[in-house]
């Protein structure tokens, strides 16, 4: 894939839809595009987060660590293309919260801790986008514990 | 050493000097004959004066005597010339020879010096001593006998020649020497002293020099430039002021010299003119009083001059000496190196009433007294940082030297013991061990050179100048052992071959932790295929059996093998149309758009326009992406193919070409801009400038490049090969022979997996650590990192099998996981054999069979550690401070 693809599909991400091509291409340039083969881990929980992915094709899986699971972690969550993963960590300097796990063959962007605040500081769009995605998953946290509590009654 | 240089040279040159001096009054009939020659051809053979008829028995008239004469002449000249080169030879090769001596001399004593010295003694101050300081001895001292003899007795020869003629000249020529005589010492006594202070001042400059250099770090990192720099200028402004006054004091010295030796002349004019008019003194008399007074200018000059080079010396040599011979320096008997076979130290280990005092008067250990057999010893040192547990290692491995208070090791007075049997029969490693800037291998093998084990098997011619360089260095008194000859005693180590010597060492290495550290050394180091063809056959196979690996576990993907028919993704444009790996400097891999040959292949494909055209688009993605950025921001050093700095003018460029087409453009501009293709790398630039037509022109290039390259580039480059081991390249890309690929999760890593594996499986992880003991350690071991020289001086010390094993704090760069697997490591190496062990952790004393507890200069508590281990013990505090 050329750059100049790259730039098309990053502008398909909502995450990146409002920047400018020019930016985009800068942004395409200078992160590095990693594939990952099946079943190979992004990031580790309790590792130190160094840098975010955002999926560009294929999924990847969240999983946290559970020891009364059978395999020892439970899968919270399943994401695809657009995805930004690993961006906890490194906005508030905390391990990685959980492990994400490639699915199938899986092509990612990685952006480095550096270039991820470079980008929203300097791009408040990027920053909503990431606002607004984090919002949604508090909401969907929210909507589950509400869930569990309405479940079993005390 | 002997106090003065003129016993020094007496001591060591006498018989030599003798010899010069012997030499130079052979020399003196023929230089008297030869001026005196003139006479008899002006007077006899031209003038015509008591013409001889015959001539040693043969009949010669005038002309036929005057060649024959002037034939003597001519052979004199010759004569004497040959005389002066002889000595002049003798005199210089004298000369080098002490002064190889006086610094042999001094070398051994730095060896010998107290350790404590070092203290107050810096490397900045004995290097110009040994080097520069001494250099001026070597000529002086080819003179220092020959010189006043021969000068002397010219002078005398003339002067009394002059009284023969007329006593009152001769009287009136030398009537001023007594004060001369009398003034110069004076005045160059002052000079002396100033010039003992200008030597000391260079030394602190020398010193201060060393200081920067070893502290530039913290230099740089504290701004303390400005400081540096004032300090040194006010050291420069010392040595400018005493250079400039003893220049002064010099040129006084000479003024009033000329002054004396012009004066002499008024006495010849005044009382020689007036004898004359009188009538009392011929006129011939006093031309030749005058002529010969001309003469004797020289040797008096030459008399004074090395009046003033003798006292300099002097002082030289007394200051040098006074600084080579410190207090407690160990005595000569102990460093003889004699000891062919080694009893070992066996028994007990007994100490009493040991006692250190610092130069300041402190105690830093008090009548310690110990008694341990040694053999199975398994000790531990512990204690309170600084009070006494590291004197007491030390003082156990003789590197310091008790104040008061006896050790006896075996039955024997320890400080009696030659350095041959402390150096060799124990060991000590302290906290910051050195390394020495050659191999890993050398600095193992570095505790089991004691002495040469064999001749060096020298070729017939070889064979000559080596025993030719061993005469030299006897008669100068160096040593006669030829560092190149095989020093490493296999006895020592215990094993009987090198093969069994690697083995060892890879053993060693296994044991301190460091194998795998040496091992990604050889993975990065070369191997020269001529000398070792079976290893560079076994990582061919390695690099067919890593192909095949890789495909089987599914990992094909993570690298782009060489091939010479295709296109590398992997790799630089430049690497694509070189296709090998550079030797030396005919190629630069950077700057190819300047290399003449590789233009000249461009051209032949037509491809330079092409690539020039690429270049421009480059340019312009480079100018869109990178123009409003800062120039300080990091983007530009890792991913622009253009500096900040320069990218101004590439927008200056682009915008000055225009559309212009690259067969136009100005030579400087087509050279700019193709520069920059070159180091395109398609998969990770991505900018998908190289499209399959231009990939294929260039493997095209490529072969072109390789067919017609020019014979004295042949050796410039060694091509890559799949059947043949690339010499140029590191034993890990031999092995990879391709691009390890971009964008791919871990790639490097993994692969890195796989070469392991594979290169193990084949059995070469010995011949990669092998290569991985050649890797150069850098000046004191710089491109190691601390730990790992405290591993490496651990195996140093364990790879000789002491009897007795002393680390103090060895361990301390260390994290724990590794002291965790040193530790056990080494108690196993040493079992049967004493070892004692001051840590800088108490926890690890549990691995111990006695502990000892040393605080405050004493020994508080001795025991096992689960006994001293109860409420209230100095060892419980230990602990709960660790």
């Amino acid at each position: 894939m050329s750059l100049a693809e790259e730039v098309a599909l990053l502008k398909s991400i909502p995450l990146f839809a409002k920047i400018e091509p020019s930016k985009l291409k800068l942004l395409a340039f200078t992160s590095e595009r990693l594939t990952f083969d099946p079943d190979q881990v992004l990031c580790k929980q309790g590792d130190p987060g160094d840098a975010a992915y955002v999926v560009i094709d294929g999924e990847v899986s969240i999983s946290i660590d559970a020891p009364t699971a059978p395999s020892g972690r439970i899968v919270v969550a399943t994401l695809g293309p657009g995805a930004i993963v690993g961006e906890i960590a490194i906005l508030c300097d905390v391990p990685r919260t959980a492990t994400v796990t490639s699915i199938g063959r899986t092509v990612t962007l990685r952006i480095s801790k550096e270039l991820f605040f470079r980008l929203i500081t300097e791009f408040p769009q990027i920053a909503v986008e990431v606002m607004r995605e984090l919002a949604h998953r508090l909401e969907k946290t929210n909507l589950q514990l509400r869930e569990a509590r309405v479940g079993k009654p005390h | 050493m002997e106090p003065t240089l003129i016993r020094f040279i007496l001591r060591h040159s006498l018989r030599q000097q003798i010899g010069v001096v012997a030499l130079t009054l052979v020399s003196f009939p023929f230089l008297y004959y030869s001026l005196d020659l003139p006479k008899t051809i002006i007077n006899q053979a031209i003038g015509g004066k008591n013409l001889p008829a015959t001539f040693f028995g043969f009949q010669v008239d005038q002309v036929s005597y005057l060649m024959v004469l002037s034939g003597i002449f001519l052979v004199m000249v010759f004569v004497n010339g040959g005389f002066k080169y002889a000595i002049n030879v003798v005199k210089g090769r004298l000369g080098e020879r002490m002064l190889r001596r006086f610094r042999y001399e001094l070398y051994t004593r730095i060896l010998r010096f107290p350790l404590h010295h070092f203290r107050r003694v810096s490397q900045g101050e004995l290097i110009p001593m040994i080097t520069a300081e001494v250099e001026p001895l070597g000529g002086y001292i080819g003179d220092a006998i020959a010189q006043p003899i021969f000068q002397g007795g010219t002078l005398i020869t003339i002067v009394i020649f002059m009284f023969m003629q007329e006593p009152i000249l001769g009287l009136a020529a030398i009537s001023l020497y007594p004060i001369q005589g009398y003034i110069i010492p004076k005045l160059q006594r002052k000079v002396n002293k100033l010039g003992k202070e200008r030597v000391k001042a260079v030394r602190k400059l020398a010193e201060q020099i060393g200081e920067s250099v070893s502290g530039v770090q913290e230099i740089r990192a504290h701004d303390a430039s400005r400081w540096q720099l004032a300090r040194f200028t006010s050291q420069l402004g010392i040595i400018y002021g005493i250079r400039f006054e003893i220049f002064q004091r010099k040129f006084f010295v000479k003024f009033l010299n000329n002054f004396i030796n012009q004066l002499t002349p008024f006495f010849f004019y005044s009382i020689g003119g007036y004898l004359v008019i009188q009538g009392n003194l011929s006129f011939g008399s006093l031309v030749a009083v005058l002529a010969a007074y001309k003469d004797l200018a020289s040797p008096w000059k030459e008399l004074l001059d090395y009046y003033q080079q003798k006292e300099d010396n002097r002082i030289k040599y007394e200051q040098i000496a006074e600084q080579f011979q410190p207090e407690g320096m160990l005595e000569e008997s102990l460093s003889a190196h004699d000891a062919e076979t080694l009893e070992r130290i066996e028994g007990s280990l007994h100490t009493t009433g040991l006692t250190l005092v610092e130069d300041d008067g402190k105690a830093v250990l008090e009548s310690v007294s110990l008694q341990l057999a040694l053999t199975g010893l398994k000790l531990a040192v512990v204690g309170p940082e600084g009070q006494g547990k590291d004197h007491l290692a030390l003082l156990l491995a003789r590197l310091v030297l008790p104040t008061a208070g006896q050790i006896q090791i075996g039955g024997r007075d320890l400080l009696a013991l030659p350095l041959s049997v402390t150096g060799r029969r124990l060991a000590y490693v302290g906290p910051s061990a050195y390394v020495f800037s050659s191999s890993l291998r050398d600095n193992l093998l570095f505790g089991v050179m004691h002495r040469p084990v064999g001749d060096v098997a020298y070729a017939d011619q070889e064979a000559a100048k080596a025993a030719a360089r061993r005469h030299e260095a006897q008669v100068s008194g160096n040593s006669p052992d030829d560092p190149r000859a095989d020093w490493v005693d296999m006895g020592e180590v215990g094993v009987a071959d090198a093969a069994g010597l690697l083995a060892r060492l890879c053993q060693l290495l296994e044991r301190v932790d460091l194998e795998t550290d040496v091992y990604h050394l050889g993975l990065r180091g070369a191997v020269d295929p001529k000398r070792r063809p079976d290893v560079a056959e076994s990582l061919l196979a390695a690099r067919r059996s890593l192909r095949e690996r890789l495909a089987s576990a599914g990992l094909a993907h993570l690298v782009e093998p060489f091939d010479r028919n295709l296109y590398n993704a992997n790799a630089t444009l430049a690497e694509n149309l070189v296709f090998g790996t550079p030797i030396g400097n005919a190629f630069d891999l950077e700057r190819l758009a300047e290399h003449p040959y590789a233009l000249t292949v461009l051209d032949t494909l037509g491809l330079t326009n092409t690539l020039i055209d690429t270049g421009r688009k480059i340019a312009e993605t480079m100018v869109e992406l990178f123009a409003d950025l800062p120039p300080d921001n990091p983007f530009f050093e890792q991913f622009s193919f253009i500096s900040a700095d320069d990218l101004p003018e590439f927008q200056a460029l682009l915008s000055r070409v225009g559309r212009e087409a690259a067969a136009t453009m100005k030579p400087d501009d087509r050279l700019r801009l193709l520069s920059l293709p070159f180091k395109l790398i398609n998969a990770r630039h991505r900018l998908g400038l190289i499209d399959e037509a231009l990939q294929k022109k260039i493997v095209e290039a490529r072969g072109v490049f390789a067919s017609g390259l020019p014979d004295d580039l042949k050796r410039g480059i060694e091509f890559f090969d799949p059947e043949r081991y690339n010499a140029a390249a590191s034993l890990q890309d031999n092995v990879l022979f391709g691009k390890v690929a971009y964008g791919q999760a871990e790639a490097t890593s993994r692969v890195g997996q796989v070469v392991t594996e594979v290169l193990d499986k084949l059995g070469l992880r010995p011949v990669v650590l092998e290569v991985g003991l050649d890797f150069p350690v850098g000046i004191a071991g710089s491109r190691l990192t601390q730990a790992q020289r405290q591993k490496l001086a651990v195996a140093r010390a364990l790879l000789r099998r002491p009897d007795l094993l002393i680390l103090n704090q060895a361990m301390s760069a260390l994290d724990g996981s590794s002291q965790g697997k040193l530790l056990p490591a080494v108690i196993d190496e040493m079992n049967g054999r004493a070892l004692v062990w001051v840590l800088s952790r108490v926890q690890w004393a549990k691995n111990f069979d006695r502990v000892i507890v040393v605080k405050g200069g004493r020994i508080v508590e001795q025991g096992t550690f689960a006994e001293l281990d109860r409420p209230g013990s100095a060892l419980t505090e230990l602990v709960k401070q660790d």
